[in-house]
């Protein structure tokens, strides 16, 4: 349930779900920022500026220069007295990962952390059905959990300055790929040549929130064979 | 297609395509970008008979030179910015806020912004540019927007739509002059996560605006700031003009072109009619914070927009 309404500037509300990290708040978050993208797309009288869904935050940004701030909660009060169904994206999407030294920058850090084998790792990894909280950062970054606990390291104390695109990072209990080379603090274990972003694409990113992701392992050769498609 | 153009001879610093920036798609991890300065903005096209939100170029500190290859090409510069015309030998020192027509072979150098960081460059009909999910903005983080999502680069070429026209317009504009330096800022959402004595110094002790300020965010320094709780919290939107606060204690305000979600916690948010003010504040400028309610902040930008509203009415043609 939306807990609370609060505006944080002239221009923001930030809508509190609560403060746990949990798939079943995130899915009611994501609901409920369906209902309001969908309103924004109807015609959007709100004048809604942006609607962006996190683990349990949403923020919404309207124009200020708008007489709509009371239309908008009055809004956000009816969609929270509404049975708001959670649809289930039961979608599985499948991502290729190279595992190969030349990409797993940390896997050996990670291995020495959580004293598993780098074959075990990859073994966890692969296992796991990630669950996509939210997208953000940078266009089509998915965060992604929950990771198993033994896989469990903090972020790099120095972050590196370029992560090349396309590269995976496990933090926590969590996992991201980067679409971009950009910088960044997560520990690499491998890289996909699937492109993330593109902003061609009607729907420009490649997995979306409430999506479930399975990793799927291919050799260096394979990578080198996809990474050329998508030049 | 079109024949007026620019060739770039010297790119600048940072010079991009802005207008007022992308909606709609911060939950795809896409930023708003748009411009830093929204009046100065708007102040160009309405200078050059433009709509208002049509997109300029906006230059940081250096700004770019160009030569009218084809066409004739009324323009104007709004800003704190010295700049040059050179025609047929002779070079006419400009004054913003004015507008000008260029003629084929003429020079337009725009040497630097002066007492800020930003300027904008408006031509009458506006430059020819792309539109990608309905706006033609810049980021040059993630490569989206017109130019391919890069800044203005030497040696390339900038198309506009159309001939200048003989109307001369201008705007009598020194600049907005502030009674107060202070930046006012309302409480921001993990204010919880500071001391009272941290928040209180947060208010009483200056701060200093440091040299890696750029369109993504203005980072300030000089009055660290400690968070009691961690340092991290559960990642969420966040918007222009939050204050957040890393790690190493030295706060970040988020400008145009910061990332859509954020991990860090945020103790204000600067208030609408002083986002520009503060990005416009030069390297090593010193400053205080003043906090506000929601109720002053509102009063305030309306303010704003009206006196806003009777600028645009104080702008003479001839």
């Amino acid at each position: 349930m939306l807990k609370h309404i609060n505006q944080i500037s002239e221009q923001a509300f930030l809508l509190d779900f609560g403060s746990e990290i949990n798939i079943q708040i995130n899915k009611y978050v994501i609901s409920f920022a369906d209902c309001i993208l969908q309103e924004i797309e109807k015609d959007n009288h709100l004048k809604i500026i942006n609607c962006v869904p996190s683990y349990n935050k949403i923020l919404i940004q309207f124009n200020a220069f708008s007489d709509t701030k009371t239309k908008i909660i009055d809004f956000l009060h009816s969609l929270n007295q509404k049975e708001i169904t959670h649809v289930n994206k039961k979608e599985i999407v499948e991502i290729p990962i190279c595992y190969d030294d030349e990409f797993a920058l940390d896997i050996i850090d990670v291995s020495e952390k959580t004293r598993i084998t780098k074959s075990n790792i990859i073994k966890l990894h692969l296992s796991t059905e990630f669950y996509v909280y939210m997208i953000g950062f940078m266009p089509g970054l998915p965060f992604m959990g929950n990771l198993d606990k033994q896989l469990s390291v903090p972020r790099k104390l120095t972050p590196r300055v370029h992560v090349p695109a396309g590269s995976v990072g496990i933090v926590d209990n969590l996992c991201v790929i980067y679409p971009n080379q950009s910088p960044g603090g997560w520990n690499i274990i491998g890289r996909t040549p699937q492109r993330m972003f593109d902003k061609n694409k009607k729907n420009p990113t490649f997995v979306n929130t409430g999506h479930l992701v399975k990793f799927k392992s291919i050799s260096k050769k394979q990578f080198g064979k996809m990474n050329k498609n998508n030049e | 297609m079109n024949k007026n153009y620019f060739e770039i001879m010297r790119g600048g610093v940072h010079t991009t395509f802005q207008d007022s920036g992308y909606s709609n798609v911060q939950h795809l991890g896409i930023t708003t970008g748009g411009v830093v300065d929204n009046d100065l903005f708007r102040l160009a096209n309405e200078i050059v008979n433009n709509e208002l939100l049509t997109p300029i170029l906006e230059f940081a500190n250096q700004g770019p030179r160009l030569k009218l290859k084809k066409g004739k090409c009324r323009f104007t510069i709004t800003g704190d910015v010295a700049f040059n015309i050179w025609c047929d030998g002779s070079i006419v020192e400009g004054i913003p806020y004015r507008s000008y027509l260029l003629n084929e072979g003429d020079t337009l150098d725009i040497l630097s912004t002066i007492k800020s960081n930003y300027g904008y460059l408006a031509v009458e009909g506006g430059f020819v540019v792309t539109q990608h999910y309905g706006c033609s903005s810049t980021l040059t983080q993630s490569q989206i927007g017109p130019n391919e999502g890069k800044k203005i680069s030497d040696n390339q070429l900038l198309y506009f739509h159309q001939d200048g026209s003989r109307l001369i317009s201008s705007l009598d504009f020194n600049q907005y002059k502030y009674q107060d330096d202070a930046i006012r800022v309302l409480r921001g959402p993990q204010m919880n996560y500071f001391m009272q004595k941290v928040i209180k110094n947060f208010y009483s002790k200056p701060f200093t605006i440091s040299n890696t300020t750029n369109r993504m965010g203005v980072r300030i320094e000089g009055n660290k700031i400690s968070s009691i709780k961690s340092h991290n919290i559960a990642s969420e939107g966040i918007i222009k003009g939050s204050i957040q606060v890393p790690g190493n204690g030295n706060p970040i305000i988020l400008m145009a072109e910061h990332p859509s979600i954020g991990g860090y916690p945020k103790i204000a948010t600067v208030i609408l009619a002083d986002i520009a003010r503060i990005a416009q504040f030069t390297i090593g400028t010193k400053f205080n914070f003043k906090e506000v309610d929601l109720t002053d902040a509102e009063n305030i930008f309306r303010g704003k927009n009206k006196f806003f509203e009777s600028l645009l009415n104080k702008i003479k043609c001839n």
